[in-house]
């Protein structure tokens, strides 16, 4: 496991400069449309790539196993507008529950 | 303590406190799949406390948990902290005051504090809206971790499914960001990169990588397609 106090310390760091750069720095000045609409798009293409990222590898394998019919179920449950917490749990119990068959 | 608060004042603490409360269970969350990935109670804790921004504290220790490097983790965590700078342009014009302050305020710029400041009319109200959510949020938010990582070193992430609890809460954040014909491209765009690179590159890169299809927001104006 790679968890070390260095990526909580960088990160820390990292996330105050961006939240400090717009808000203190930059101030008042607007950003060129055409960049604004390209960095709207970071979430969607950054939690998409997480999604599939996370479901479909192991390490730099492709797989597809049990995680990939609990993130269906959990898609389900998003779509359905279910809360945050409960996509999370229905999605780790049905993975769970895969498992231990 | 007996509050009485002016008819205008309510519904906006109100709503602070309902997101919050909402937020905080989501942090119960983090705090269990944080300690899953690898990190103890008092890592958690500090990211919660000191990063404080959910979708990038999320994705660096899901890259963790996947076995990516430090390196790896900060990339996409760091691309997706991204977004707060552009908050921060747009509340900039609402925060006068001292440079001491703004430095306070800057530390809770995110996407709730952001959606409940924009979504009042006057500058009054704008202020109260960013610091009761800014209080009440980052309280619920520490609150939440620290339990959720107490609970977390109790059970075994695997049996459990917790690396699918990851990717479920992104699903449920990204949903949002479907309504648009440039989210669904970036999406799907972002998706098939973090897959098809992952033979490839060592662990983590993908997600980084796949933050370059955002340029599909150079194309042409469409019409946006409204659900």
């Amino acid at each position: 496991m790679n968890m070390s106090w260095a990526l909580v310390i960088w990160l820390s760091i990292g996330a105050y400069a961006f939240k400090m750069l717009g808000f203190v720095v930059v101030g008042g000045r607007k950003l060129p449309v055409a960049i604004s609409r390209c960095l709207v798009l970071i979430p969607a293409a950054l939690l998409a790539a997480l999604v599939f990222n996370g479901t479909f590898t192991n390490g730099q394998e492709i797989a597809i196993d049990e995680r990939a019919i609990g993130l269906g179920v959990a898609i389900i449950a998003a779509w359905r507008k279910l809360p945050l917490i409960v996509v999370v749990i229905v999605g780790a119990t049905a993975t769970a529950f895969l498992r231990a068959l | 303590m007996k509050l009485k608060l002016d008819p205008e004042v309510r519904p906006v603490v109100t709503s602070a406190l309902a997101l919050s409360g909402a937020v905080g269970v989501f942090a119960l969350a983090f705090g269990v799949l944080a300690v899953g990935a690898g990190a103890n109670v008092w890592q958690a804790c500090a990211l919660s406390f000191f990063t404080f921004t959910g979708a990038s504290q999320m994705s660096a220790m899901s890259v963790i948990g996947s076995g990516g490097s430090v390196g790896g983790a900060l990339g996409g965590a760091l691309l997706l902290a991204g977004r707060n700078g552009v908050y921060g342009l747009a509340l900039s014009p609402y925060f006068g005051g001292s440079l001491g302050k703004r430095l306070l305020a800057a530390h809770f710029v995110i996407d709730e504090t952001t959606a409940m400041m924009t979504a009042q009319t006057n500058p009054r109200l704008q202020k109260l809206a960013f610091w009761t959510t800014a209080i009440a949020l980052f309280s619920l938010w520490n609150l939440g971790t620290l339990i959720g990582a107490l609970l977390g070193s109790a059970i075994d992430p695997h049996t459990y499914g917790l690396d699918v609890g990851f990717s479920a809460a992104y699903v449920a954040m990204l949903f949002p960001h479907l309504r648009t014909v440039n989210g669904r491209l970036a999406a799907a765009g972002g998706a098939l990169v973090s897959v098809a690179l992952a033979p490839f590159v060592p662990i983590g890169l993908p997600i980084l990588a796949s933050g370059l299809v955002i340029f599909v927001g150079l194309r042409p104006a469409q019409p946006e397609v409204a659900q």
